[in-house]
């Protein structure tokens, strides 16, 4: 049977992550998901399971463990707040193209610099489009409540396995802070030597018998060879747009206007939703759970049903513009967002279509 | 059914704690919760502030700007969220340090004199169930079993000791809440 709690996000982060058979986590602490770590030392996994946690001596060391873990073909994993995220940008893009599975969770805080610890999602570019260098994508995975924090952590690693490619949990301070009521998954034994040798041969596990010397390495001075490794990452990324876009809507059958937003923000439309009918308008919602790959084409079919289109973001503006490409001019789009920190209430977002879109 | 309540006072107070017993109660009867604590540069001392829901239905936004009741410790937040609290709803407050009371006459108020009521149980610490009792007086949204219930999950088992006289605290609150 699932065991029901009560937990903070970041709580059932990391207990999932415990649960999932984790071999290892290393990270920093940062404001607001300092939670993540705390737990985990807390509940001393090492003697639950056998599971690494490590305070790593900053978020650049913490990333290159991962990339080391990773490489091993272990199950590793790191965390971090916004700046701290931004630190990890090389070590991410190194993971990437060195194609190997890691588990990444954003818990945003307000920008630019270190900003402020309260609440945002003004880190949408930097996941969605690579916040480090070279052509690579993540896949950016965008929850919307505790359980959903729980719950992706296992779908993160079924994909990053997958795929060998890292994987973002791109949260924020809401999520992150917030109680909810979640089920956990009951605890999977991590995998033995003999099972990561037998399920990824592509790792380090030491020089093979026979057959070629294993090297992960991102590095291919043969530029003809590697362009032939961005096409394989390039047809990998196209896979993803075809099998894995996930998205859910609210109240979209007979809706005149579309809300579009992910996470935190998405709560806050579901109500602004349930606000807007009572007074008449129908609108409805569309959640992308996964903001890459985005649902560029379900975005699209309500294009051709709506008069008009809000993304909501709590930020100036940055999935709107993968709307905007979705919709390409067929409807009026805009944009509304608080930033800094600021976190707007549901009948902001109904006056905001009501001005932006409705009446604008 | 869905309660939507803002808990405000000091740090230390207990606030965020009472939101969490509550929203546990909450559990105990199969309802879905959310729980949203003000977070930040706050402590002792400082404002603390939760968001509780409880509904009988999938919570939507966890930030709210309107509230079917709001608890309200200090005066900071009662200048801050008496305007929070939809017309017809309740506000309830401790009107120990409160300098300009609530005059808003489309909501119902009341008032529980809780601070004074922990002391002559010799126990500050029951503050908050004191102030639970009193809002349960006011909206018995979550069974007494299932309080008690939700005590047990949230405190841990070192704790465990105290539930009868937290038990008593909530009883204390239910009996001296009164209407202003």
């Amino acid at each position: 049977m699932k065991e029901l709690k009560l937990m903070k996000g970041n709580e059932a982060f990391a207990e999932a992550v415990i649960r999932a058979g984790v071999d290892g986590y290393f990270g920093y602490p940062i404001t607001p998901q300092s939670e993540v770590l705390e737990y985990l030392m807390a509940q001393k996994p090492y003697e639950r399971t056998g599971m690494v946690v490590l305070q790593a001596e900053s978020e650049v060391a913490a990333i290159n463990m991962v990339y080391g873990g990773a490489a091993c073909g272990k199950k590793v994993v790191t965390s971090s707040s916004s700046p701290g995220i931004s630190l990890k940008q090389e070590g991410i893009s190194y993971i990437a193209g060195a194609e190997l599975p890691a588990l990444i969770l954003n818990v945003v805080r307000g920008g630019p610099g270190l900003g402020t610890i309260q609440p945002s999602q003004s880190d949408y570019f930097q996941s969605t489009k690579g916040g480090g260098h070279g052509d690579y994508r993540l896949i950016v995975l965008a929850p919307a409540s505790v359980q959903e924090m729980a719950d992706f952590a296992g779908l993160g690693f079924d994909l990053a396995f997958k795929y060998r490619t890292p994987v973002l949990i791109l949260s924020d301070g809401v999520i992150g802070q917030m109680m909810e009521k979640v089920e956990l998954n009951p605890q999977v034994k991590r995998r033995s030597d003999e099972e990561v040798a037998a399920e990824c041969p592509w790792a380090t596990t030491g020089r093979p018998k026979n057959g070629p010397r294993r090297i992960i390495t991102s590095l291919e001075l043969d530029s003809a060879k590697q362009e032939i490794h961005n096409m394989k990452l390039q047809a990998k990324y196209k896979e993803m747009q075809e099998n894995e876009v996930r998205f859910e809507t609210f109240d979209t059958e007979d809706a005149d206007y579309l809300l579009v937003a992910y996470g935190s923000s998405a709560r806050i439309c579901q109500k602004a939703v349930q606000i807007a009918r009572k007074k008449g308008i129908k609108v409805g919602l569309l959640r992308p759970i996964t903001l890459f790959p985005y649902p560029t084409e379900a975005i699209s079919k309500l294009a051709s049903q709506v008069k008009g289109i809000l993304s909501v973001e709590m930020s100036a503006g940055q999935m709107v513009e993968d709307v905007r490409l979705a919709v390409n001019g067929r409807v009026k789009v805009e944009h509304f967002g608080r930033y800094g920190g600021i976190v707007p209430t549901p009948d902001e977002v109904v006056k905001a279509l009501e001005t932006k879109i409705i009446g604008g | 059914m869905t309660e939507e309540i803002i808990i405000a006072g000091f740090g230390g107070q207990g606030v965020l704690s009472m939101g969490k017993i509550l929203a546990y109660s909450g559990i105990m009867q199969d309802q879905e919760v959310a729980w949203m604590p003000s977070y930040g540069p706050e402590m002792r001392g400082g404002t603390a502030n939760v968001t509780v829901i409880l509904s009988d239905e999938r919570i939507s936004s966890p930030i709210l700007n309107q509230f079917d009741t709001a608890i309200i410790l200090n005066q900071q937040s009662m200048d801050k969220f008496e305007k929070a609290v939809k017309p017809g709803g309740i506000l309830l407050y401790d009107p120990n340090g409160i300098t300009r009371h609530p005059s808003r006459t489309d909501i119902s108020i009341y008032r529980v004199q809780a601070a004074e009521a922990a002391t002559a149980m010799g126990s500050a610490k029951t503050f908050n169930m004191i102030v639970l009792g009193a809002f349960l007086k006011l909206k018995p949204i979550v069974k007494m079993e299932n309080v008690e219930k939700g005590l047990t999950k949230s405190l841990p088992a070192r704790h465990h000791k105290s539930i009868p006289m937290n038990m008593e605290a909530v009883a204390k609150g239910l009996e001296i809440v009164e209407k202003v």
